[in-house]
Formats: structure tokens, C-alpha cells, sequence
């Protein structure tokens, strides 16, 4: 069986489907654009706030690009049962499921290469280690959308989907280092910033466009990436559980 | 690849949900080039049954195989083997019908070309072919269901589920998918079909077996479940203002005959022997029962189910709303 005709083709359904509509298309402009600007507009420090923020920008614009679209290609076609029609085809669980994320992948790297863009724009980003964001960036990306494939597969509804995303997203906005320095939130607090995937990725950013990161990137990257192994593993063991009675 | 042995065999298969047996020890084999018709209510067990079948549900106990291949130890070699038309038509409502089918051949690895051709011929088998181009979502309740079997056929399999094909189906629609279905038996496909519509197995299948409460009742060719029945008498009689002890009292008037009541108004006659009809009228009218008719009718499979299950089929039938026979 030729596996990669089956990737291939729900990777390029989904795209047309979902992520290449008009308004997803302008959600992942506007939305990193509006972050940025305000952001941006709010810090008061002109061109020197730039680098501060832009860590932080392109995180949260890739943690909700990629879960919000997860409760849409996944949960709302398993709701529909055409997600059935995955399950009965004769190619492995870890296939379709790298297939039906491959997109959200995508949505969310671009979408972080927005606020990119305009830095660049702004103050020509220089001294920037590409060699460390380009990939921390995939890395991001990867982790929220297994993030959201792993809450989209513990939900029955959409909206259930939507409001448990949030359990998550919202209290990493302020957990992850993306605009407050983990060193001045509360000590109690410091330990659940450790258990958020988003906590490295955001360093590694950091350490690409600001300075030095606060751990190793070695360990940083080591991190993310297991991250991303848990949460495909422990959302492809739920589907087995639930969706496969 | 293993050309001989049944296309599909089940052993002691059982699943159970919430405590509740959906299947219960079947254990039967569907020959090569048959059409096998599963019978039974809503609740019998016949989906989750497929299900086991098709890797969308493990057995508790029991196995199952597709072409000789065991289900549980290699799933995508047993699915690489087979189609598949669940009960509702779940393709997808934003592509084309066109690209739904292209989008399902992608999924069993066909390249563009053959997905295009296949798909394109199928279009035009299954009376499509001038709504090729609109969206699934736009199609009506019996384009939806032969764009899905086509969708179960594009990889060409040897072997077809099809779960209540024509449920909820108006009578043209319904006629043109069991004449598909006659016409993929003919070129030498294997049929699994689960309905509760008894007249459509009986028209269609080789073999069926009827399922109550997630076990087999009786298995056999249709010819040799009618053929005992055709022995039977079979009268109908049509009335209004029947009592609701009038089976009872027929029973006591001609104790060598059975009654039944299977509707309101509508009393069932069984005997070994030619029924005279003019005693049993006056016998109803004397208890001021009007017969409106009295019809001798041809005894069917319908007849073999009562008798095995117990179950009356036109109550089954009328279980999924919306069937038009």
C-alpha cells in the first residue's frame, strides 16, 4: 500500500477544507498581526522592544492557530463519523493521524512567520540565529497541534474542544515566558512552567533573537521534541481506547 | 494470498458494551462470490458485527478473519481487502461528488490517474455522472447512498460491507441500489449486507442468517428456508371491528389452524392443509366482524423469520424511520 498517496492526499484535502479558506487565511494574518501590534504599540519602547517581544508573539500566535484547527479537522469529523471513513482505510493509525496534523503543522508555522515578517519590516531583526528559530519554530508548532489532537480526541463536541483548548492556552500565555520572565512569577508557580512544552520553545526563541537562552539549546530542543512524542503517543493510545471500541 | 476458504469467517465472536452482549458467540463463514444477508431489529448486533470485521471495534473473545487473514493481528491487510458502505452516508459534505471518490481511491493508494478514471466510471455506473461536479452536501438522501457505495468500490475489493443500504430510502432509489447491489453479486463480488428490510434479503441474498440480541437464530440459503414454508397455507384476512380476543375465539373454532394478528384489522391464517375461507368469514361476521378481504398469500422469508424469532417484521421495518419500501 502506498501510504504516502493516502498522507499526501488528506494533508492536501485539509489544506483545501479547512485551512486555506478565506477566513482561516485572514485569522492567521490578522490575528499575529494584531498580538504584534499590540504588543508592540503598548510597550512604548519603540524599535528596542522588538526583540523582547517577538518571542512571545510568534508563541501564542502558533498555540492558537494550530488547537483551534485541530477541533475542527478532527472533532468535527469524527462527530460527522466521515472520520470513519480514515479509520477504515488500510493505512496505519500513526500515518493518518501525522497526516491529519501535517496541516495544522503548517497553519501554525506560517502563522508565526507573520510577526516575523513584520519585525523584519520594523527593525530588520538583526543578529538573529535562524539556525535555532526556524526549527524551534516546526518544533512549536508540533507540540501545540499534538496538544490540540490530544484534547480533540478527549472531547465528544467542538465546543468542548474550544473551552478545554482554553484551559490550556490562556494559563500558557502567562506560564510559558512568553511575556513575563519565568523567574519573576511566584515560586509555586515556576514548577508548571516546566511541565508546558511551550516554556522551551519560547526560550529557544529567545535565545535566537535576544541573547542567550535561559537552559541549553541542546536541552531545550531535547525537551520539545519530547513533548511532542508524549502527546502523539498519548493521543494516538486515546483513540485506540475510544474510537476504536 | 490465500485463494482458498471463505472470504470471511467469525468464531465465537462477542463483544459487549456497558454490560450489555451486542454480540454473543456468532460464529458463521461467507463463501466467495456470495451475497450474505444479515438479518435482524435494530440493536441486533448486525453494525458491530462489520465493525469487528472492519477495524473499527476489537472483539471481546473470538476472532475474525477477511480472506484468510486474521482481523486483530494484521487490520490494514484485512482492510486493504475490502469496502465498505456504513450505515449512514458519511462522505464528505464540502468536496464533490467526483472528488469524494478520488479522496477514498487516494486513501487505498491509488495514483491520480486510476482515481480519476475509476472515479469518472463509476459516476456514470451509478447514474451520477451529471452531479459529478456538485458538493456531496447538495446531493439528495438516495444520491448520498449510491455515491457511497460507489466511494466502497473505487479500490476495487473483492469483498463489500454494506450496512442497511437502502434505509431511508424512497421506493425508486431503493429499487436502483438493490439493482446495483444484483449487479456487483453478478461480476463475482462478496456481499455482506446487513438490513432489516426481510423482503430485500430475500430478493437479493444467497444465504441469510438472522440475528436477535447478538446471536445467530438460524442460518441457511433462502431456498431452503422458503421451501418448507411454500408446504404452508397462507391466508389474510382484512376486517374492521374485530374483538380483542378474536385470535383466541379462532383458535377455538378451528383448532387446526394458527392465528396470528400481525397489524390492527388484519388477522393471519397458517395450516397444513387448503384453508376454506368461506367458514372463517362467516365465523368472523357471526362476532360482527366486517371482512373487507380475504387474500391467499404466497408464504416468504418474512414467514421463516416470525416463526425462528418470534419477532414481527413489520414492526422491525418500521424501527428506522423514514424507510420507504
Amino acid at each position: 500500500m502506498k501510504s504516502w498517496i493516502a498522507f499526501w492526499n488528506i494533508l492536501l484535502k485539509d489544506m483545501r477544507s479547512y485551512y486555506l479558506k478565506p477566513p482561516n487565511i485572514s485569522w492567521g494574518l490578522i490575528f499575529p498581526l494584531a498580538w504584534t501590534s499590540m504588543f508592540f504599540i503598548r510597550s512604548g519602547l519603540g524599535l528596542d522592544s522588538v526583540p523582547a517581544l517577538l518571542p512571545g508573539v510568534m508563541g501564542i500566535s502558533i498555540l492558537f492557530g494550530t488547537t483551534s484547527m485541530l477541533a475542527v479537522t478532527v472533532t468535527f469529523e469524527k462527530k460527522g463519523r466521515s472520520f470513519e471513513r480514515l479509520l477504515l482505510a488500510p493505512i496505519r493509525l500513526e500515518t493518518l493521524m501525522l497526516a491529519k496534523t501535517a496541516g495544522a503543522i503548517l497553519f501554525g508555522t506560517a502563522n508565526a512567520f507573520v510577526p516575523v515578517a513584520m519585525a523584519a519590516i520594523i527593525s530588520g531583526l538583526p543578529g538573529v540565529g535562524w539556525g535555532a528559530l526556524v526549527p524551534a519554530v516546526v518544533l512549536i508548532a508540533v507540540s501545540s497541534t499534538f496538544l490540540g489532537l490530544f484534547i480533540a480526541v478527549a472531547v465528544s463536541e467542538v465546543f468542548e474542544a474550544q473551552t478545554f483548548s482554553n484551559f490550556f492556552r490562556f494559563p500558557m500565555i502567562f506560564l510559558c515566558g512568553l511575556f513575563f520572565p519565568i523567574d519573576r512569577l511566584p515560586v509555586f508557580l515556576r514548577p508548571i512552567s516546566y511541565l508546558l512544552p511551550l516554556t522551551y520553545g519560547v526560550d529557544i526563541i529567545r535565545g535566537a533573537v535576544e541573547g542567550p537562552s535561559r537552559l541549553s539549546p541542546a536541552l531545550n530542543f531535547s525537551l520539545l521534541a519530547l513533548f511532542c512524542l508524549a502527546l502523539f503517543l498519548a493521543s494516538l493510545r486515546n483513540i485506540n481506547r475510544k474510537w476504536i471500541l | 494470498m490465500i485463494a482458498s476458504g471463505p472470504a470471511l469467517e467469525a468464531r465465537n465472536l462477542a463483544k459487549r458494551f456497558d454490560g450489555v452482549r451486542a454480540v454473543d458467540g456468532v460464529s458463521f463463514a461467507v463463501r466467495r462470490g456470495e451475497l450474505f444477508g444479515f438479518l435482524g431489529p435494530n440493536g441486533a448486533g448486525k453494525t458491530t458485527t462489520i465493525n469487528l470485521f472492519t477495524g473499527l471495534a476489537r472483539p471481546d473473545s473470538g476472532s475474525v478473519s477477511i480472506d484468510g487473514i486474521d482481523c486483530l493481528r494484521d487490520p490494514r491487510a484485512a482492510q486493504a481487502r475490502i469496502g465498505v458502505v456504513p450505515d449512514e452516508s458519511n462522505l464528505y459534505p464540502e468536496l464533490t461528488g467526483f472528488d469524494n471518490l478520488c479522496f477514498c481511491g487516494a486513501l487505498y493508494g491509488l495514483g491520480k490517474a486510476i482515481r480519476k478514471k475509476r472515479g469518472a466510471e463509476l459516476l456514470e455506473t451509478f447514474g451520477l455522472a451529471a452531479a459529478g461536479e456538485r458538493k456531496f452536501a447538495g446531493y439528495s438522501r438516495g444520491m448520498k447512498r449510491r455515491l457511497a457505495i460507489a466511494a466502497g468500490l473505487i479500490h476495487r475489493p473483492e469483498i463489500l460491507f454494506l450496512d442497511e443500504p437502502t434505509t431511508g430510502i424512497d421506493v425508486a432509489g431503493a429499487r436502483a441500489i438493490r439493482s446495483l447491489i444484483d449487479g456487483l453479486r453478478r461480476e463475482g463480488t462478496t456481499v455482506f449486507l446487513t438490513t432489516h428490510y426481510i423482503e430485500e434479503a430475500e430478493r437479493l441474498c444467497d444465504r441469510v442468517a438472522f440475528v436477535v440480541a447478538g446471536r445467530i437464530a438460524a442460518l441457511d440459503s433462502v431456498e431452503r428456508f422458503v421451501q418448507p414454508e411454500l408446504a404452508r397455507h397462507v391466508l389474510r384476512i382484512s376486517c374492521r371491528g374485530l374483538g380483542g380476543n378474536t385470535a383466541e375465539e379462532l383458535a377455538g373454532g378451528f383448532p387446526d389452524f394458527e392465528f396470528r394478528v400481525p397489524a390492527a384489522g388484519e388477522i393471519r391464517v397458517e395450516a397444513d392443509r387448503p384453508l376454506p375461507v368461506g367458514p372463517l368469514v362467516r365465523f368472523l361476521e357471526d362476532r360482527s366482524a366486517e371482512v373487507t378481504e380475504a387474500v391467499r398469500v404466497r408464504p416468504s422469508l418474512e414467514d421463516v423469520f416470525v416463526r425462528l424469532t418470534g419477532l414481527e417484521a413489520a414492526a422491525m421495518a418500521k424501527e428506522k424511520k423514514g424507510g420507504g419500501r
